[in-house]
Protein backbone atom coordinates (compact mmCIF):
# COMPACT_ATOMS: atom_id res chain seq x y z
CA UNK A 1 0.00 0.00 0.00
CA UNK A 2 1.30 3.49 -1.02
CA UNK A 3 0.27 6.37 2.26
CA UNK A 4 -0.33 9.20 0.97
CA UNK A 5 -0.26 12.51 3.70
CA UNK A 6 -0.54 16.05 3.74
CA UNK A 7 -0.33 16.26 7.63
CA UNK A 8 -3.76 17.31 9.38
CA UNK A 9 -4.04 20.77 8.88
CA UNK A 10 -3.97 22.68 5.54
CA UNK A 11 -4.61 20.84 2.48
CA UNK A 12 -1.56 20.14 -0.38
CA UNK A 13 -3.76 19.70 -3.56
CA UNK A 14 -1.02 19.80 -6.00
CA UNK A 15 0.19 16.58 -4.42
CA UNK A 16 -3.35 15.13 -4.18
CA UNK A 17 -3.73 15.75 -7.88
CA UNK A 18 -0.16 14.89 -9.64
CA UNK A 19 -1.02 11.29 -7.10
CA UNK A 20 -4.43 11.04 -7.90
CA UNK A 21 -3.23 11.62 -11.82
CA UNK A 22 -0.38 9.47 -11.98
CA UNK A 23 -2.73 6.70 -9.85
CA UNK A 24 -5.20 6.47 -12.33
CA UNK A 25 -3.27 6.42 -15.67
CA UNK A 26 -0.94 3.21 -14.18
CA UNK A 27 -3.57 1.14 -12.98
CA UNK A 28 -2.54 1.54 -8.97
CA UNK A 29 -5.45 0.74 -7.13
CA UNK A 30 -3.83 0.46 -3.79
CA UNK A 31 -3.03 4.33 -3.10
CA UNK A 32 -4.46 6.08 0.15
CA UNK A 33 -4.64 9.31 1.22
CA UNK A 34 -4.91 11.64 4.26
CA UNK A 35 -5.66 14.93 2.46
CA UNK A 36 -6.66 17.28 5.21
CA UNK A 37 -9.50 19.97 5.87
CA UNK A 38 -11.36 21.74 2.83
CA UNK A 39 -9.03 19.72 0.27
CA UNK A 40 -9.67 18.93 -2.90
CA UNK A 41 -11.32 15.43 -3.06
CA UNK A 42 -9.55 13.10 -5.70
CA UNK A 43 -11.72 11.16 -7.92
CA UNK A 44 -9.46 7.83 -8.00
CA UNK A 45 -7.47 7.20 -5.14
CA UNK A 46 -8.95 6.57 -1.88
CA UNK A 47 -8.67 9.66 0.55
CA UNK A 48 -9.72 10.86 4.03
CA UNK A 49 -9.49 14.36 5.33
CA UNK A 50 -8.05 13.19 8.97
CA UNK A 51 -6.61 9.64 10.38
CA UNK A 52 -7.00 9.17 14.24
CA UNK A 53 -3.20 8.33 15.21
CA UNK A 54 -4.10 4.89 16.10
CA UNK A 55 -5.51 4.44 13.00
CA UNK A 56 -2.61 6.24 10.87
CA UNK A 57 -0.14 4.66 12.69
CA UNK A 58 -1.33 1.14 11.38
CA UNK A 59 -1.68 2.61 7.92
CA UNK A 60 2.00 4.02 8.50
CA UNK A 61 3.00 0.43 9.52
CA UNK A 62 1.60 -1.28 6.42
CA UNK A 63 2.36 0.89 3.74
CA UNK A 64 5.70 -0.03 1.48
CA UNK A 65 6.21 3.54 0.30
CA UNK A 66 5.19 7.34 1.86
CA UNK A 67 4.63 10.00 -0.05
CA UNK A 68 3.68 13.44 1.75
CA UNK A 69 4.34 16.72 2.26
CA UNK A 70 7.78 18.05 4.24
CA UNK A 71 6.62 18.05 7.43
CA UNK A 72 8.75 16.39 10.41
CA UNK A 73 5.68 14.59 11.92
CA UNK A 74 5.76 12.70 9.18
CA UNK A 75 9.35 12.90 7.97
CA UNK A 76 10.07 11.34 11.71
CA UNK A 77 7.58 8.56 11.53
CA UNK A 78 8.85 7.44 8.66
CA UNK A 79 12.83 7.42 9.56
CA UNK A 80 11.79 5.58 12.76
CA UNK A 81 9.63 2.78 10.65
CA UNK A 82 12.44 2.80 8.24
CA UNK A 83 10.02 3.21 5.37
CA UNK A 84 10.85 4.69 1.74
CA UNK A 85 9.96 8.01 2.12
CA UNK A 86 9.19 10.71 -1.32
CA UNK A 87 8.45 14.28 -0.03
CA UNK A 88 7.34 17.43 -2.01
CA UNK A 89 7.83 20.64 0.16
CA UNK A 90 4.65 23.18 0.10
CA UNK A 91 5.07 26.47 -1.57
CA UNK A 92 4.03 29.80 0.13
CA UNK A 93 3.89 31.15 -3.16
CA UNK A 94 1.42 29.25 -4.24
CA UNK A 95 -0.98 29.75 -0.57
CA UNK A 96 0.05 26.11 0.36
CA UNK A 97 2.21 27.47 3.92
CA UNK A 98 2.50 30.68 5.53
CA UNK A 99 6.47 30.43 4.75
CA UNK A 100 8.86 28.23 2.77
CA UNK A 101 10.47 26.16 6.13
CA UNK A 102 9.81 23.12 4.10
CA UNK A 103 11.65 24.20 1.14
CA UNK A 104 14.23 24.50 4.03
CA UNK A 105 13.82 21.09 5.72
CA UNK A 106 14.09 19.42 2.47
CA UNK A 107 16.67 20.44 1.37
CA UNK A 108 18.81 20.06 4.59
CA UNK A 109 17.25 16.73 5.25
CA UNK A 110 18.19 15.75 1.75
CA UNK A 111 21.64 17.08 2.28
CA UNK A 112 21.42 14.77 5.30
CA UNK A 113 20.84 11.79 3.63
CA UNK A 114 17.52 11.04 5.55
CA UNK A 115 14.55 11.65 2.67
CA UNK A 116 14.22 11.76 -1.32
CA UNK A 117 12.83 15.14 -2.55
CA UNK A 118 10.95 16.02 -5.45
CA UNK A 119 10.76 19.68 -5.22
CA UNK A 120 7.43 20.31 -7.40
CA UNK A 121 5.19 18.74 -9.17
CA UNK A 122 7.17 17.64 -12.64
CA UNK A 123 10.01 16.16 -10.68
CA UNK A 124 7.31 14.30 -8.56
CA UNK A 125 5.93 12.47 -11.57
CA UNK A 126 9.21 11.36 -12.56
CA UNK A 127 9.80 9.71 -9.02
CA UNK A 128 6.58 8.32 -8.85
CA UNK A 129 7.93 5.97 -12.13
CA UNK A 130 10.52 4.37 -10.54
CA UNK A 131 8.49 4.14 -6.90
CA UNK A 132 9.35 0.10 -6.40
CA UNK A 133 13.25 1.16 -6.16
CA UNK A 134 12.65 4.02 -3.83
CA UNK A 135 15.81 3.85 -1.09
CA UNK A 136 15.48 3.80 2.42
CA UNK A 137 17.53 6.47 3.97
CA UNK A 138 19.12 6.58 7.12
CA UNK A 139 17.30 5.47 9.43
CA UNK A 140 16.98 7.24 13.36
CA UNK A 141 15.69 5.23 16.75
CA UNK A 142 12.72 5.67 18.46
CA UNK A 143 14.01 8.68 20.39
CA UNK A 144 16.39 11.97 20.22
CA UNK A 145 19.69 11.79 19.83
CA UNK A 146 21.65 10.98 23.32
CA UNK A 147 23.36 14.35 23.42
CA UNK A 148 20.11 16.26 23.41
CA UNK A 149 18.39 14.03 25.86
CA UNK A 150 21.41 14.09 27.66
CA UNK A 151 21.05 18.42 27.71
CA UNK A 152 17.87 18.30 28.57
CA UNK A 153 18.24 15.64 31.22
CA UNK A 154 20.22 17.73 32.97
CA UNK A 155 18.65 21.26 32.57
CA UNK A 156 15.96 19.34 34.05
CA UNK A 157 17.76 17.96 36.84
CA UNK A 158 20.04 20.67 37.41
CA UNK A 159 18.74 24.19 36.50
CA UNK A 160 21.65 24.88 34.18
CA UNK A 161 22.73 23.26 31.20
CA UNK A 162 26.33 21.64 31.52
CA UNK A 163 28.80 23.67 29.28
CA UNK A 164 30.71 20.47 28.18
CA UNK A 165 27.37 19.68 26.49
CA UNK A 166 27.41 22.14 24.58
CA UNK A 167 28.36 21.71 20.67
CA UNK A 168 30.71 23.87 19.71
CA UNK A 169 30.26 25.91 16.48
CA UNK A 170 33.30 25.01 14.88
CA UNK A 171 32.84 21.03 15.69
CA UNK A 172 29.62 21.25 14.79
CA UNK A 173 30.13 22.23 11.85
CA UNK A 174 32.26 19.67 11.00
CA UNK A 175 30.42 16.98 12.01
CA UNK A 176 26.23 17.43 12.48
CA UNK A 177 24.46 15.07 14.66
CA UNK A 178 23.05 12.84 13.18
CA UNK A 179 24.25 9.15 12.06
CA UNK A 180 27.85 9.49 14.48
CA UNK A 181 25.48 9.09 17.87
CA UNK A 182 24.26 6.10 19.32
CA UNK A 183 20.93 5.92 20.53
CA UNK A 184 18.70 4.80 23.07
CA UNK A 185 17.43 1.03 22.36
CA UNK B 1 13.45 12.91 53.66
CA UNK B 2 12.26 11.63 49.99
CA UNK B 3 12.40 14.57 47.75
CA UNK B 4 9.28 14.61 45.65
CA UNK B 5 9.93 14.36 42.14
CA UNK B 6 10.86 17.56 39.56
CA UNK B 7 7.47 18.33 37.93
CA UNK B 8 8.18 18.84 34.16
CA UNK B 9 5.29 20.52 31.89
CA UNK B 10 5.60 19.40 28.78
CA UNK B 11 3.60 21.30 25.89
CA UNK B 12 3.61 21.48 22.11
CA UNK B 13 1.09 21.87 19.21
CA UNK B 14 0.35 19.11 16.71
CA UNK B 15 2.15 17.00 14.13
CA UNK B 16 6.04 17.28 13.88
CA UNK B 17 5.65 19.42 16.83
CA UNK B 18 4.14 16.46 19.14
CA UNK B 19 5.94 13.95 17.65
CA UNK B 20 9.34 15.74 18.79
CA UNK B 21 8.28 15.97 22.53
CA UNK B 22 7.30 12.38 22.52
CA UNK B 23 11.09 11.50 21.06
CA UNK B 24 12.37 13.80 24.11
CA UNK B 25 10.69 11.67 26.81
CA UNK B 26 13.81 9.72 28.05
CA UNK B 27 14.82 13.21 29.25
CA UNK B 28 11.65 13.55 31.52
CA UNK B 29 12.60 9.85 33.25
CA UNK B 30 12.15 10.22 36.78
CA UNK B 31 10.08 13.03 36.74
CA UNK B 32 6.47 13.65 37.12
CA UNK B 33 5.30 14.62 33.85
CA UNK B 34 2.03 16.67 32.50
CA UNK B 35 1.81 16.57 28.67
CA UNK B 36 -0.19 19.63 26.93
CA UNK B 37 -1.41 19.54 23.42
CA UNK B 38 -3.82 20.65 21.25
CA UNK B 39 -5.54 17.05 20.02
CA UNK B 40 -7.20 15.00 22.63
CA UNK B 41 -6.25 11.79 20.32
CA UNK B 42 -2.46 12.34 21.16
CA UNK B 43 -3.05 10.55 23.83
CA UNK B 44 -3.00 7.78 22.56
CA UNK B 45 0.37 8.37 21.86
CA UNK B 46 1.09 8.36 25.74
CA UNK B 47 1.10 5.27 28.53
CA UNK B 48 -1.94 4.67 29.80
CA UNK B 49 -1.85 6.79 33.09
CA UNK B 50 0.35 9.63 31.67
CA UNK B 51 -0.90 12.69 32.87
CA UNK B 52 -2.48 14.67 29.68
CA UNK B 53 -4.46 18.51 29.00
CA UNK B 54 -5.33 19.42 25.71
CA UNK B 55 -4.06 23.64 24.68
CA UNK B 56 -6.18 25.11 22.24
CA UNK B 57 -3.60 25.55 18.94
CA UNK B 58 -3.09 28.89 17.03
CA UNK B 59 -1.16 30.62 14.31
CA UNK B 60 0.26 33.87 14.67
CA UNK B 61 -2.55 35.34 12.26
CA UNK B 62 -5.42 33.98 14.30
CA UNK B 63 -6.21 36.71 17.12
CA UNK B 64 -8.95 35.03 18.79
CA UNK B 65 -7.04 31.75 18.84
CA UNK B 66 -4.58 33.25 20.24
CA UNK B 67 -5.85 34.30 22.96
CA UNK B 68 -8.24 31.11 23.80
CA UNK B 69 -4.16 29.73 23.69
CA UNK B 70 -2.87 31.61 25.90
CA UNK B 71 -5.42 31.71 28.45
CA UNK B 72 -5.53 27.78 28.83
CA UNK B 73 -1.65 27.81 28.77
CA UNK B 74 -1.97 30.19 31.89
CA UNK B 75 -4.34 28.38 33.32
CA UNK B 76 -2.27 25.11 32.96
CA UNK B 77 0.85 26.48 34.59
CA UNK B 78 -1.08 27.89 37.48
CA UNK B 79 -3.33 24.86 38.18
CA UNK B 80 -0.20 22.84 37.72
CA UNK B 81 2.71 24.87 39.11
CA UNK B 82 5.78 23.01 37.00
CA UNK B 83 9.43 23.02 38.06
CA UNK B 84 10.17 23.22 34.27
CA UNK B 85 8.36 24.01 31.42
CA UNK B 86 9.60 22.37 28.01
CA UNK B 87 8.58 23.16 24.78
CA UNK B 88 9.02 22.08 21.07
CA UNK B 89 7.40 24.74 19.83
CA UNK B 90 4.88 26.70 18.90
CA UNK B 91 2.24 29.48 19.77
CA UNK B 92 0.85 27.11 22.76
CA UNK B 93 4.49 26.68 23.93
CA UNK B 94 5.25 30.07 23.67
CA UNK B 95 2.65 30.78 26.26
CA UNK B 96 3.67 27.81 28.28
CA UNK B 97 7.23 29.17 28.92
CA UNK B 98 6.47 32.81 29.03
CA UNK B 99 3.89 32.10 32.05
CA UNK B 100 5.80 29.73 32.98
CA UNK B 101 8.88 31.71 33.72
CA UNK B 102 6.64 34.04 35.40
CA UNK B 103 5.23 31.95 37.89
CA UNK B 104 8.95 30.63 38.75
CA UNK B 105 9.42 27.79 36.77
CA UNK B 106 12.44 27.39 34.95
CA UNK B 107 11.76 27.11 30.83
CA UNK B 108 13.57 25.53 28.06
CA UNK B 109 12.38 25.92 23.85
CA UNK B 110 13.15 23.27 21.82
CA UNK B 111 12.95 24.77 18.58
CA UNK B 112 11.77 22.69 15.76
CA UNK B 113 14.19 20.47 13.26
CA UNK B 114 11.88 21.96 10.92
CA UNK B 115 13.09 25.09 11.26
CA UNK B 116 16.27 24.09 9.08
CA UNK B 117 17.72 27.60 7.81
CA UNK B 118 16.17 30.02 10.18
CA UNK B 119 14.34 29.78 13.33
CA UNK B 120 10.74 29.98 14.00
CA UNK B 121 8.78 33.59 14.68
CA UNK B 122 8.33 31.49 17.67
CA UNK B 123 11.21 30.15 18.73
CA UNK B 124 12.90 33.81 18.20
CA UNK B 125 10.55 35.54 20.68
CA UNK B 126 10.42 32.34 23.41
CA UNK B 127 14.47 32.47 23.01
CA UNK B 128 13.94 35.94 24.96
CA UNK B 129 12.60 34.60 27.77
CA UNK B 130 13.97 31.62 28.35
CA UNK B 131 16.28 30.04 30.33
CA UNK B 132 18.14 27.25 28.01
CA UNK B 133 16.90 27.92 23.84
CA UNK B 134 17.87 25.32 21.71
CA UNK B 135 18.42 24.68 17.90
CA UNK B 136 18.03 21.33 16.35
CA UNK B 137 21.03 22.57 13.58
CA UNK B 138 24.41 23.51 13.99
CA UNK B 139 24.18 26.38 11.80
CA UNK B 140 21.87 28.26 13.17
CA UNK B 141 23.29 28.36 16.86
CA UNK B 142 25.24 30.94 17.89
CA UNK B 143 27.16 31.48 21.63
CA UNK B 144 24.43 33.58 23.21
CA UNK B 145 21.99 30.91 22.10
CA UNK B 146 20.15 29.14 20.52
CA UNK B 147 22.54 26.69 21.53
CA UNK B 148 23.01 23.27 19.92
CA UNK B 149 23.35 19.99 21.29
CA UNK B 150 22.15 17.37 18.75
CA UNK B 151 18.59 16.99 17.28
CA UNK B 152 15.52 14.77 17.89
CA UNK B 153 16.53 12.75 14.49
Amino acid sequence: MILVTVGTELPFDRLIRAVDAWARETGRTDVFAQIGQAAWRPSYIQAVEFLAPTEFNRCFTQASVIISHAGMGTILSALRFQKPILVMPRRAALGEQRNDHQMATARQLLELGKINVAFDEHELRARLQHLDTLPVRDQTGVFASNALIAAVRDFIARGQFEAEHAVTLPAARRAPENAAVGRPA
Amino acid sequence: MRQRPIKVLAVSSGGGHWVQLLRLRPAFDGCEVVFATVRNSYRSDLEPHARFRRIPDASMWQKHRLILSAVAALWIVLVERPDVVVSTGAAPGYFAVRFGAMTGARTIWIDSVANAEQLSLSGREAGKHVDHWITQWPHLATNKGPFYHGSVL
